[in-house]
């Protein structure tokens, strides 16, 4: 207390103050302005460590991806899985339930179409293949559906439990990988001669139709958030749980149906993975993306359109590292990871100033600091406000 | 006897890395910000604390011990409250959101250790500081050579001691000191904390850099200790990192049961190489898997039976994970 009445009352420097309606190109601007701040921290930090050119090492990550029609069809490749699983998350985000077990729910979707490529590898490619889709949706739906019962049981903190799920998922893969592949050091390619279990190829690639499959689902769920009761109601639960349940909302029924289908598009993703991609599983399958993908729903606003700029983005510069790492000796694989906690760094804070402005104390004439209370406890004032403080 | 020895060595030493790493993490959690960049943090640690006593031992003709110490260990909490620092200014300063920045740290400690680590390696696969190693590992004199008790409990680095001193300091802080106090309301509610005059920005600041200086050090004994003073591009310290973040569940956020429970998840992480020598018995291989999947298995019992009990006290800070806005309130 003594503390409080010691301290002098006067203006902060710098304060913040809510935005209240800010244009499109405004808030546009603040990104782009983000990402350029980015690419030149970058940039310091690339010529700072290897004395290279930046603007060169950028010329070739851009030239890499699109002069390349190869690098471009595994960078689309690569981003329609990761966009799938943000994708996935985004139901579960916007009832703002902590998601963090993508990567485990997209291992187990994973896990059950290399358990039917091994045992099922009899069966016609017609049937197979449906029945790996609903297999791998159930295994994924079955791991988001653990934590989520819990959750609308106990309360238990879904955060930290979907965490720790993805290591169980790790060690169980590791585990069963470990008894498939015998002797061998891994499990190789599955059914390299029957190709039990593998996507046909549409246009001449293999991972096309999930491609497809994407794009789609892409649509449907825009339309689930935005346009379906079930989109509405997990508005107003992510808003705020009381309201729901005030409206008539039954919380825990949509707490355990989005969690369900949140995990089961994490399934899913991985069967495009599995059979489209890898033909085979190891438990570095799911690369990470579940967690990629926490961080491309939510720099998206949760929006799909957005999701599909930012999981390009990342993808982008991942696949872009690769080519300036083999063009220069002096980076390594490494490098991707900086550049791109870096950029998300930048375009994490970017957003305070999307929705904040700093209001700076300004000086007034002949008169000194005023000694308004109010704006020293930070409560917002307006300009009216302190005009009166000074008044008096 | 000897493989019971072993076995109990092995998982003080990995019980010292999540220990460090977990006191770290609790810390910061009280203060209401759940870091999950503790893989990135102690990554940050490990690596500057390696590359700093690399550099220095093979910079000098005579290297000196406490020379060493002192600089693998500044330049492992520097490096680690620096990413703690970067974590501060984004959710605390510009609010954004915390699970979000937390993983976006670990991607980008990862990428930092790694990155320079390459330029460490020089090529190779592995570099060894052996005398920062023979340093950090040196066991308590006299006591060391008492036989079983010896191997017990004083054959260990400095370090592994350290962290049990940390975390009793922690838990002193916590719960019997003013500032220990201000920190929990923080923690449990921003709002009434900020009413009574605590500095909420100030506090929020000091735990997450200050406990990431910690969860570095975790980073700093894997590298200089357990990992026998090697860099290599084959490391683990991601999984310990995420273990660190499961231990503090565990141990209901209370430092004192991290102590034990380092321990506890040690001995389950290395129960596939000892155990079954132990009974005599030999285990499929899979089942070394399955063994070390124990302590994510137990936490997730953990938290499933404290938020089933509703025992508020061992629930963890109430506005864990919020961001605290003034002008929200």
């Amino acid at each position: 207390m003594a503390e409080l009445s010691a301290e002098k009352t006067r203006e902060p420097f710098i304060r913040i103050a809510r935005r209240t309606g800010i244009h499109w190109y405004q808030s546009w601007g603040v990104r782009v302005v983000a990402v350029f701040l980015a690419l030149v921290v970058n940039a310091l930090f690339i010529h700072g460590v290897t004395g290279l050119n930046p603007v060169e090492v950028y010329r070739i990550m851009w030239t890499g991806t699109f002069e390349s029609k190869y690098n471009f069809l595994t960078t689309l490749r690569d981003m329609s899985i990761l966009y799938c699983v943000a994708l996935a998350l985004t139901p579960a985000f916007r009832m703002r339930f902590w998601n963090i077990g993508g990567e485990g729910q997209v291992l187990m979707g994973a896990l059950a179409s290399a358990l039917l490529m091994i045992y099922g590898d009899q069966l016609p490619n017609g049937l197979l293949l449906p029945l790996m889709i609903l297999c791998s949706a159930a295994f994924g739906a079955v791991w988001a559906f653990i934590p989520a019962w819990f959750k609308a049981k106990w309360n238990t903190n879904e955060t930290l439990f979907t965490l720790m799920m993805n290591y169980v998922a790790i060690n169980i893969v590791n585990a069963l990988t470990n008894i498939w592949r015998g002797a061998k050091s891994s499990l190789g390619t599955l059914n390299t001669q029957t190709k039990a279990g593998w996507w046909p190829k549409f246009l001449g690639y293999r991972f096309m139709p999930f491609l497809l499959i994407v794009a789609a689902l892409a649509i449907l769920i825009k339309i689930y958030i935005h346009r379906s009761k079930h989109g509405y109601e997990l508005s107003v639960l992510g808003d705020s749980p009381n309201t729901a349940r005030y409206a008539g909302i039954n919380v825990k029924k949509v707490i355990l149906r989005t969690m369900i289908l949140s995990g089961a598009l994490c399934g899913l993703a991985g069967f495009g993975i599995v059979s489209g991609v890898d033909m085979t599983i190891s438990s570095g399958t799911a690369r990470g993306y579940g967690f990629t993908a926490i961080i491309v729903a939510w720099l998206a606003h949760l929006e799909p359109e957005y999701m599909a700029l930012i999981s390009f983005l990342l993808i982008f510069l991942d696949k872009g590292a690769a080519q300036i790492t083999s063009a220069y000796s002096v980076l390594n694989d490494y490098a991707s990871q900086v550049i791109t906690a870096i950029i998300l760094f930048f375009i994490l804070g970017s957003e305070f100033f999307v929705n904040y402005r700093l209001v700076f104390r300004r000086r007034y004439p002949g008169m000194p600091a005023p000694a308004s209370a109010a704006a020293s406890a930070g409560v917002q004032t307006t300009d009216a406000d302190r005009k009166e403080g000074a008044r008096s | 006897m000897t493989t019971l020895i072993a076995w109990i060595n092995r998982a003080v030493w990995f019980g010292t890395v999540i220990m460090f790493g977990s006191t770290g993490e609790i810390i910061t959690e009280r203060s209401g910000n759940l870091n999950l960049g503790v893989p990135g943090i102690m990554f940050l640690g490990g690596f500057a604390g390696f590359a700093g006593a690399y550099y220095y031992e093979n910079g000098t003709s005579d290297p000196s011990a406490a020379l060493i110490i002192l600089i693998a260990m500044l330049c492992g909490m520097a490096a680690a409250a620096l990413g703690g620092l970067i974590y501060s200014f984004l959710t605390i300063t510009l609010r954004a959101n915390q699970n979000v920045t937390g993983l976006a740290l670990t991607i980008f400690g990862a990428g930092i250790a790694n990155f320079f680590g390459v330029q460490v390696l020089n090529g190779g696969t592995s570099v060894k500081a052996s005398t920062s190693h023979a340093v950090f590992a040196t066991p308590i004199p006299v006591l060391s050579g008492l036989g079983a008790i010896g191997q017990i409990f004083f054959s260990y680095g400095f370090m592994v001691y350290l962290a049990v001193i940390i975390a009793l300091v922690t838990n002193y802080f916590i719960y019997r000191t003013r500032k220990g106090l201000n920190l929990r309301a923080v923690g449990e509610s921003p709002a009434t904390a900020d009413s009574v005059g605590i500095n909420v920005t100030r506090y929020k600041y000091a735990a997450t850099c200050i406990g990431a200086a910690i969860t570095g050090l975790g980073g700093v004994y894997y590298v200089m200790d357990y990992g026998y003073g090697t860099w290599s591009t084959a490391n683990s310290i991601e999984g310990l990192g995420w273990l660190a973040v499961a231990l503090v569940i565990f141990a209901t956020w209370k430092p004192v049961n991290i102590i034990w429970g380092a321990y506890v998840f040690g001995t389950f992480f290395w129960l596939y190489n000892y155990l079954p020598s132990l009974l005599g018995i030999t285990l499929p291989n899979y089942l070394v898997q399955l063994t070390q999947m124990i302590p994510y298995v137990v936490t997730i019992l953990v938290l499933i039976y404290i938020s089933a009990k509703q025992k508020h006290e061992s629930q963890g800070p109430a506005a864990l994970g919020q961001s605290y806005f003034r002008e929200d309130r």
